[in-house]
């Protein structure tokens, strides 16, 4: 599991998660996510399953427990490119009636506006 | 219901160790490759095994490390059974338990889906509970897809 967090110059911030989402996984995730959102305090924030290669019940509670978190902070989640076994998960939660759920290449997007990319803890500014 | 013949057997034991979680998907699904799944119904048991594996570590063994067990096993016409124990405290009200969106731990995010997930991706599931003893959970599955390929059986 790796997982990596771009914000752009708009203060959106995506989150690009890969390998496998279970419970034991799901703790450093969450708290990664956590602290980019209360350093940076985003008005977006995108999780993108793209690279997702596994996800369990343990995946849905990462993304309900965000939602709370995020809406505490007036600001909105997307969850992007949920695919076969990720999308089945997801769709028993009833999330796609709370979150945003999106389609397309979120992270070029970001790349092209970029502010700073932090992969794995270090950070890496972009300008 | 008429006893089922056995066409092949896995046992497995680990300690609740989060890492196991993993360790049981790798191992059913290297299981039960055997008879060529499709690769939704594999992924379908490897949720519910995941969810079911996970159970008895946040909820049978909450305060302590108990041996989890896990026996997987080939029926007639390509059914899974899957049976998944533990010997931890066990599930007071095993019916408001399997309830869409109850869990026990909301604080640290559990969506209290488990249950949800292994009913949905299996074909059968079975929940046995003792308070302070332990709970064993049975799942089976039919492999649907590549019938012909192993009508031998």
């Amino acid at each position: 599991m790796s997982i990596e967090i771009l914000l752009d110059r708009k203060n959106r911030c995506l989150v690009m998660l890969s390998g496998e989402i279970d419970h034991h996984n799901a703790a450093r995730i969450r708290m990664k996510i956590d602290v980019a959102i209360d350093t940076n305090c985003p008005s977006e924030v995108f999780l993108d399953f793209s690279n997702v290669t596994f996800m369990d019940s343990s995946g849905i509670g990462l993304v309900m427990g965000r939602y709370r978190i995020l809406r505490e902070y007036g600001a909105t989640l997307y969850v992007a490119n949920c695919k076969g076994a990720i999308r089945k998960v997801m769709q028993l939660s009833g999330m796609n009636r709370l979150a945003k759920f999106v389609e397309g290449d979120l992270q070029s997007r970001f790349v092209s506006n970029l502010k700073e990319v932090k992969k794995n803890e270090q950070t890496i500014s972009a300008q | 219901m008429s006893r089922q013949s056995v066409h092949n057997e896995l046992r497995s034991s680990f300690p609740s160790l989060s890492e196991n979680e993993s360790l049981a998907r790798l191992l059913v699904s290297g299981f039960v490759s055997q008879l060529n799944p499709a690769l939704d119904e594999l992924s379908d048991i490897k949720t519910a095994v995941s969810e079911a594996v996970t159970n008895c570590i946040v909820h049978g063994y909450r305060n302590c490390v108990g041996t989890v067990r896990m026996l997987v096993r080939i029926l007639d016409d390509n059914e899974i059974y899957i049976r998944i124990s533990d010997s931890g405290c066990g599930i007071e009200n095993v019916e408001k338990a399997m309830e869409p969106l109850f869990t026990s731990a909301p604080d640290e995010d559990r969506a209290g889906l488990g249950f949800t997930v292994m009913e949905s991706f299996m074909d059968k599931l079975s929940v046995k509970s003792k308070s302070g003893k332990g709970t064993t959970v049975t799942m089976r599955k039919k492999l649907e897809t590549r019938k012909g390929k192993n009508a031998n059986r």
